[in-house]
């Protein structure tokens, strides 16, 4: 019965669809005001949901017929899972085990690859270019996005995202040394989130809305709610990562993760509303060339101080 | 000059807390200078029936018609404004002055034929 | 190698502001053929102007585009006051000048929102379009509309500008031109967006010339092609006017032309409104005007805009031809689009300024093998249209079309 709450209710699906929609309106909000604009009523996302639900959903003629209703779904259920195991009200998480870092991660990065499926068998042009383009983008980010991560986690010896935010609670000077990791992992969350400068999966004025132009009506409303709920669980990680302040209250605990992570989406939406996006081979070069190097540094740095701090 | 990503940060940053340029439409309050071309008024008393107002506009939407008698004459201009482009060039046109405009934009309906009015 | 992919830009699509369809061919994301097909905005307003008198011509015209439209009044008014033999007012000419430059600072700050919506930088738009807004009050308040002005008149303006109007502009003007000072410094040094722009859609000097670009495209490639400048009009015969070139040649080249043409039209305002001669602002001009032929050129914030009538001794021309900016600027499209990447289609296509429904004219069909002309009209086209879907195997017999739609 608890267990059944926990998934349905809190933490699981109903609190993380409801942060989701208020996250977005955040989003919206926040990137309005930085453009000077009045930006949405508080509602917006939750209409916008609900039309979507109501709206008539197409499946192509030429689109696989199983497929193409399950992708969204799919990765609805992945990133609900992984917020399961991302500390809320304290220190530690609902269920946390040794190792539930990894699968987080991997949980995460199956929204993209449901994106790559969706484009694929939707069979259009648009959505094809778009699903190369999404996989192409995610043999990029990906690589500096788990060396940003997992660099904290050498320092603090151990593979739970728990255990690594009571590790730097308990020494939160330590978060200093992992700025670069936070810069690394926050340029990389633009591009896992599929946002500007990185939003060239779904480049509106290139390929229209790329994987996501044959998805309508409810599919398409779950796949927002999946990206919306993306937000929420990578802001989440990021906070828990880089800004480890917790109390034992579990109500200002509670308040305490609402705070960071819409820190973390201020910054997300301040550089998204800071630069133009740029092509898929500047992204790959940009990766490559300077993300990856400067998570590699991290970790190096890390395993240098493992040796030298008294652990 | 230095060059580098995300130069507009500072301009960006400083309008956190900046009044919004826009408003919230119909809410908001709307400011319409008073030369805009709106609707136009017609003043049947001036008119004396020329249909220097019909020729002129380029969209067919005004006409002018006698609904008075012969003698005692009562202009009536019935205009479309589904079809008026709102250059005004009616106003220009009427050498009595029975023709002005007004800032009267929200004008926007659901049916056509609430469109085609008597003044 | 993998098959070449044919992706259609367009008639319908978020990047196109307007129905164009632009056939790109992909190897990869590289561009290798492009197709420009224009033609879906066709709207019949040159035969529309042979219906109507000059006067009522002159809201026509106005609409050929939503963006330059004082541009395209003036140059038909002057076309008519040629032939009618009418010297304008100089305070009319100055007023003309005035809407003119207005026009051109809105028109520009219009585009560079517009270019940084098409590379995603939406920030850009609508900091650029806020201030465009304010040019467009100004408008409002000189003209009485926000685009489709209609303060030209046969024989002059329509409306006096006032002190007070004066005094509002002046302050105006000066947001503008400190704003643009910043976006100058933005696109001079904002890399992400200097690394989509630049280097893409390469059009050099000598291919300008060949391809008979005009406005801020040909100037980009230094081509100092500026009406304005060659065959002064309105009063730009006292105005100084300085022709911004630029050696980039590239949609890059294209921005910094067009920001530094803000700063140049701020100048010529601010000089229009110190040297504003006093008089009339309209001379009566006969509503029959006598037989004849006129060409004007004038420079509108696309480029060159050409206009040709012709009158027969009636109160309705005989022909009127338009030749709007953009038209002149489709043929080097190609050019430009080929050798660039996916991405850049949008930007490279949105560089030129386009005005799709300006340069749309009746379409004539040239049959290769026969080598006749064919022109279609509207049944024979749905008829077209019906069996092109016969033989694809859509049956469009269930569409009912009402017969008074079918007749125009």
């Amino acid at each position: 019965m608890v267990a059944l709450f926990n998934i349905l209710i809190f933490p699981g699906f109903l609190f993380l669809g409801i942060y989701a929609l208020l996250f977005e309106y955040l989003d919206r909000i926040i990137y309005a005001r930085l453009q000077n604009r009045m930006g949405p009523p508080w509602f917006q996302p939750l209409a916008d949901f609900l039309k979507l639900i109501g709206k008539e959903a197409v499946i192509p003629a030429a689109a696989d017929k199983h497929v193409f209703p399950a992708l969204p779904v799919v990765a609805l259920a992945a990133v609900t899972t992984a917020f399961l195991y991302v500390p809320i009200w304290s220190g530690s998480s609902l269920l946390p085990f040794s190792g539930d870092l990894i699968v987080v991660l991997y949980l995460l990065t199956i929204p993209t690859l449901t994106f790559f499926l969706a484009g694929w068998y939707s069979t259009s042009v648009y959505a094809t270019v778009g699903s190369m383009r999404a996989l192409t983008q995610l043999f990029s980010y990906e690589v500096p996005l788990f060396m940003a991560l997992l660099s904290p986690a050498l320092l603090a010896d151990t593979w739970s995202i728990s255990g690594i935010s009571q590790f730097y609670g308990a020494h939160p000077l330590y978060i200093l040394i992992n700025i670069p990791a936070f810069v690394v992992a926050i340029v990389a969350c633009q591009g896992k989130l599929e946002r500007v400068p990185f939003d060239l999966p779904e480049a509106e004025t290139e390929i229209v809305s790329g994987t996501f132009v044959e998805y309508s009506g409810r599919f398409y409303a779950v796949f927002k709610m999946a990206i919306n709920c993306e937000l929420v669980v990578v802001a989440a990680i990021v906070s828990a990562f880089f800004l480890p302040f917790y109390t034992a209250n579990p109500f200002i605990g509670f308040l305490l993760f609402i705070v960071k992570t819409v820190i973390i989406l201020f910054i997300l939406a301040v550089f998204r509303s800071v630069m133009a996006r740029i092509r898929i081979e500047q992204m790959v070069k940009f990766c490559w060339k300077y993300l990856t190097p400067l998570a590699i540094l991290q970790i190096i740095i890390n395993i240098l101080l493992k040796g030298v701090l008294p652990l | 000059m230095m060059k580098g990503p995300g130069k507009i940060t500072g301009e960006v940053l400083r309008h956190v807390f900046a009044k919004p340029a826009t408003i919230s439409y119909p809410k908001g309050e709307l400011v319409i200078d008073k030369n805009y071309r709106g609707k136009i008024d017609f003043d049947a008393s001036k008119c004396i029936g020329c249909k220097l107002c019909v020729r002129d506009c380029p969209a067919n939407a005004i006409s002018i018609e006698n609904i008075g008698t012969k003698e005692d004459k009562k202009m009536q201009l019935t205009l479309n404004y589904a079809h008026c482009i709102f250059c005004c060039q009616c106003v220009d046109s009427c050498n009595k002055d029975a023709i002005s405009f007004s800032p009267d934009i929200e004008l926007a309906g659901i049916n056509r034929k609430d469109m085609i009015v008597k003044l | 190698m993998a098959k070449n992919v044919v992706i259609p830009i367009g008639p319908q699509h978020p990047s196109l502001k307007e129905p164009a369809c632009f056939t790109i061919t992909l190897e990869g994301e590289k561009v290798v053929n492009a197709v420009v097909g224009t033609g879906y905005n066709h709207r019949g307003l040159e035969k529309a102007c042979e219906a109507r008198s000059y006067l009522q011509d002159i809201y026509i015209i106005e609409r050929v585009c939503g963006i330059c439209s004082h541009i395209h009044s003036t140059t038909f008014c002057q076309s008519v006051e040629e032939l009618a033999g009418v010297e304008i007012p100089r305070r009319a000419a100055y007023i003309r000048t005035l809407m003119a430059e207005l026009e051109r600072l809105h028109s520009h700050l219009l585009w560079l929102g517009i270019a940084g919506h098409e590379v995603g930088f939406d920030t850009l738009l609508m900091y650029s379009w806020r201030d465009r807004e304010l040019v467009l009050d100004i408008l409002a308040m000189l003209g009485g509309n926000r685009v489709n002005y209609g303060i030209n008149t046969l024989g002059g303006v329509r409306r006096d500008v006032t002190p007070e109007q004066i005094e509002k502009i002046r302050k105006v003007v000066d947001i503008v031109e400190e704003r643009n000072k910043y976006y100058v410094q933005l696109a001079l040094s904002e890399t992400t967006l200097a690394a989509r722009l630049g280097g893409i859609g390469k059009l050099s000097h000598d291919d300008a010339i060949k391809f008979g670009a005009v406005g801020p495209v040909s100037r980009a490639a230094e081509v100092a092609d500026d009406i304005r400048v060659t065959d002064p009009y309105s009063a730009y015969d006292e105005v100084p006017v300085t022709a911004i070139t630029d050696n980039h040649a590239d949609v890059f080249g294209r921005t910094v032309v067009r920001v530094l043409e803000i700063m140049e039209s701020v100048k010529m305002i601010r000089f229009c409104l110190d040297n504003l001669p006093d008089g009339d602002i309209a001379v009566k001009v006969p509503r029959k005007i006598p037989e004849g032929e006129a060409f004007v050129r004038t420079e509108a914030p696309r480029g060159e805009d050409a206009h040709y009538v012709r009158s027969n001794g009636t109160d309705k021309p005989d022909r009127v031809r338009v030749r709007a900016a953009s038209e002149a600027n489709w043929h080097g499209m190609k050019h430009m689009l080929e050798g660039d990447y996916l991405a850049d289609v949008p930007i490279i296509i949105a560089a030129i300024d386009p005005c799709y429904s300006c340069t749309d004219r009746a379409i004539v069909l040239d049959n290769h093998d026969t080598g006749k002309q064919s022109v279609i009209d509207w049944r024979t086209l749905r008829e077209y249209s019906i069996n092109w879907y016969k033989a694809r195997g859509i049956d469009t017999g269930k569409i009912k079309i009402a017969d008074s739609h079918l007749i125009f």
